[in-house]
């Protein structure tokens, strides 16, 4: 027992990097998912037919395939393929090469996923707000852009808060996945460690430890954010 | 679409305003004048189109057809810029006031004067304390609705609309979603803007204002109207029109007619 905590110790900084990486890793998907969640749930609520269509598409593709396919389909697969691009333009031959590594590649799989749900939970907030609020805005002049910006989207956001902090638990879960790319996160930084040391029991016990410390650390702030934007006098049914 | 030029001092005219919902007729060749410093009344049933009516005037809800003018002119709704105009121009208070719940009461006020006039958010503060002033609601400026009783949310929706200098103001049944005892307080400020002059057209149950206030009374039932006519004309006691046997069927619960 001794022995196993000593390691264990001994490992911690090792460990505490891969869980900054980690909650590093969600932090970006979140706001990417945030980024294009919020339009995405404009667009469907209030958008053209084709629009609402081509998202709601992208919700189904996002939200049916499993995240383990998306990454080795993103990173193994379209990537890789547009990793070194050769075209020809007006008669001249140009050529570009990127390398995506493995942390914004799971930022970026994580994200668009996390978009497609974000968006959901958006268009679920917007939906439930009284038809009254447009309604208003609309006969005060105001263009249907200005009155979802400073009108409809302040208070969705509002009560999207406990939604996201939902789906900011689901996700930091799901982010132990990306270790398939050889991101050096939590995960693949607690399975390394635990294997060349065979203290697997101490070593996973630490590591739900950290995701539960993150999880909470998370919640807790966007409780707080809830709190600090609350309405006085408002009670949203 | 042939130009129409309409006569005398209309502020406001609609003109054939047609329109239907699911199949079924909601309005029926409805129109309607009003002159400047007028007061017109819609009275009627629920469903009998009123509501509909006022959205159409400021295209919440676009009629099927009819003309709208504004001081003579023939608007075009399908051009945005011509129907945000419409908008700034014609104000419009709704049953259950639909104030904004997160901005403050003077945002509340203020924040079309910003977003729409183009004000800078001084002078748009400023403007907005001068409606609430006029409501008297000027020291609940710093408060958010909920914190608010219905009277005074609609007092603050009626400072919201005064705010943006519209011509003529559209008030769908203003006071009907308040308690009795806060009527009261809502039917003085409408009764101070029919003093000051302003264009309303109001539709209500409230024989008070449109035995008191209105230059004209509209009945409608089933999307049209049936009757039009000065309050003395169709409410006149022992007269036999279906403004006076609506108005003696509300009162009848308290004897008063």
């Amino acid at each position: 027992m001794q022995e196993s905590l000593e390691t264990v110790f001994g490992a911690m900084p090792f460990i505490l990097q891969g869980a900054g990486i980690t909650a590093g890793t969600v932090l970006c998907a979140m706001l990417l998912g945030l980024l294009l969640g919020v339009p995405m749930a404009v667009g469907q609520t209030h958008g053209g037919s084709i629009l609402r269509r081509a998202i709601g598409l992208y919700v189904w593709f996002f939200r049916g395939v499993p995240i383990l396919v998306l990454l080795y389909l993103f990173y193994f697969g379209l990537a890789y393929q547009v990793s070194s691009l050769h075209f020809n333009l007006a008669g001249r031959e140009f050529s570009v090469s990127f390398e995506l590594s493995p942390f914004a590649a799971s930022c970026i799989v994580l994200g668009l996923t996390s978009a497609a749900y974000q968006s959901q939970i958006f268009r679920g907030a917007i939906n439930s707000l009284p038809a009254g609020q447009l309604k208003a805005a609309r006969a005060l002049g105001m263009r249907d852009s200005v009155a979802v910006m400073h009108v409809i989207l302040p208070q969705a956001l509002r009560l999207s808060i406990p939604g996201l902090s939902n789906e900011y638990s689901i996700l930091l879960k799901d982010s132990a996945l990306v270790s398939v790319l050889g991101t050096m996160e939590l995960m693949s930084r607690t399975k390394a460690i635990a294997t060349s040391t065979a203290e697997y029991t101490a070593f996973y016990v630490t590591a739900a430890l950290l995701y539960f410390i993150i999880t909470i650390l998370g919640v807790r702030g966007l409780r707080r954010l809830e709190k600090t934007l609350r309405i006085p006098g408002y009670t949203h049914v | 679409m042939t130009t129409h030029i309409t006569s005398g001092s209309a502020v406001l005219e609609a003109r054939g305003f047609c329109k239907s919902l699911g199949g079924k007729r909601i309005l029926n060749d409805v129109s309607l004048r009003v002159n400047k410093g007028e007061m017109k009344v819609l009275i009627g049933p629920s469903g009998a189109g009123k509501s509909t009516f006022l959205q159409c005037i400021n295209y919440l809800i676009p009629p099927d057809e009819g003309v709208l003018f504004l001081n003579g002119t023939p608007v075009a709704p399908s051009v945005k810029r011509e129907l945000y105009a419409l908008r700034e121009r014609v104000g419009m208070i709704f049953q259950d006031f639909n104030l904004f719940d997160h901005l403050t009461v003077q945002e509340n006020v203020s924040i079309a004067l910003v977003k729409v006039k183009g004000m800078n958010r001084g002078a748009a503060a400023l403007r907005a304390m001068e409606e609430l002033e006029r409501v008297g609601l000027s020291r609940r400026a710093s408060v958010y609705p909920a914190q608010l009783s219905g009277g005074q949310k609609q007092r603050v929706a009626i400072a919201r609309a005064l705010a943006m200098d519209p011509e003529v103001i559209l008030l769908d049944e203003p006071t009907s979603a308040l308690d009795p005892e806060l009527v009261g307080e809502v039917s003085a400020v409408i009764r101070e803007l029919a003093r000051g002059g302003m264009t309303m057209i109001l539709a209500t149950h409230q024989m008070e204002f449109a035995r008191a206030l209105a230059t004209e009374i509209l009945f409608m039932d089933r999307g049209e109207i049936i009757e039009r006519g000065a309050p003395a004309e169709l409410l006149a006691s022992g007269g036999n029109t279906r403004t006076r046997a609506f108005f003696c069927k509300l009162a009848a619960e308290e004897g008063a007619c």
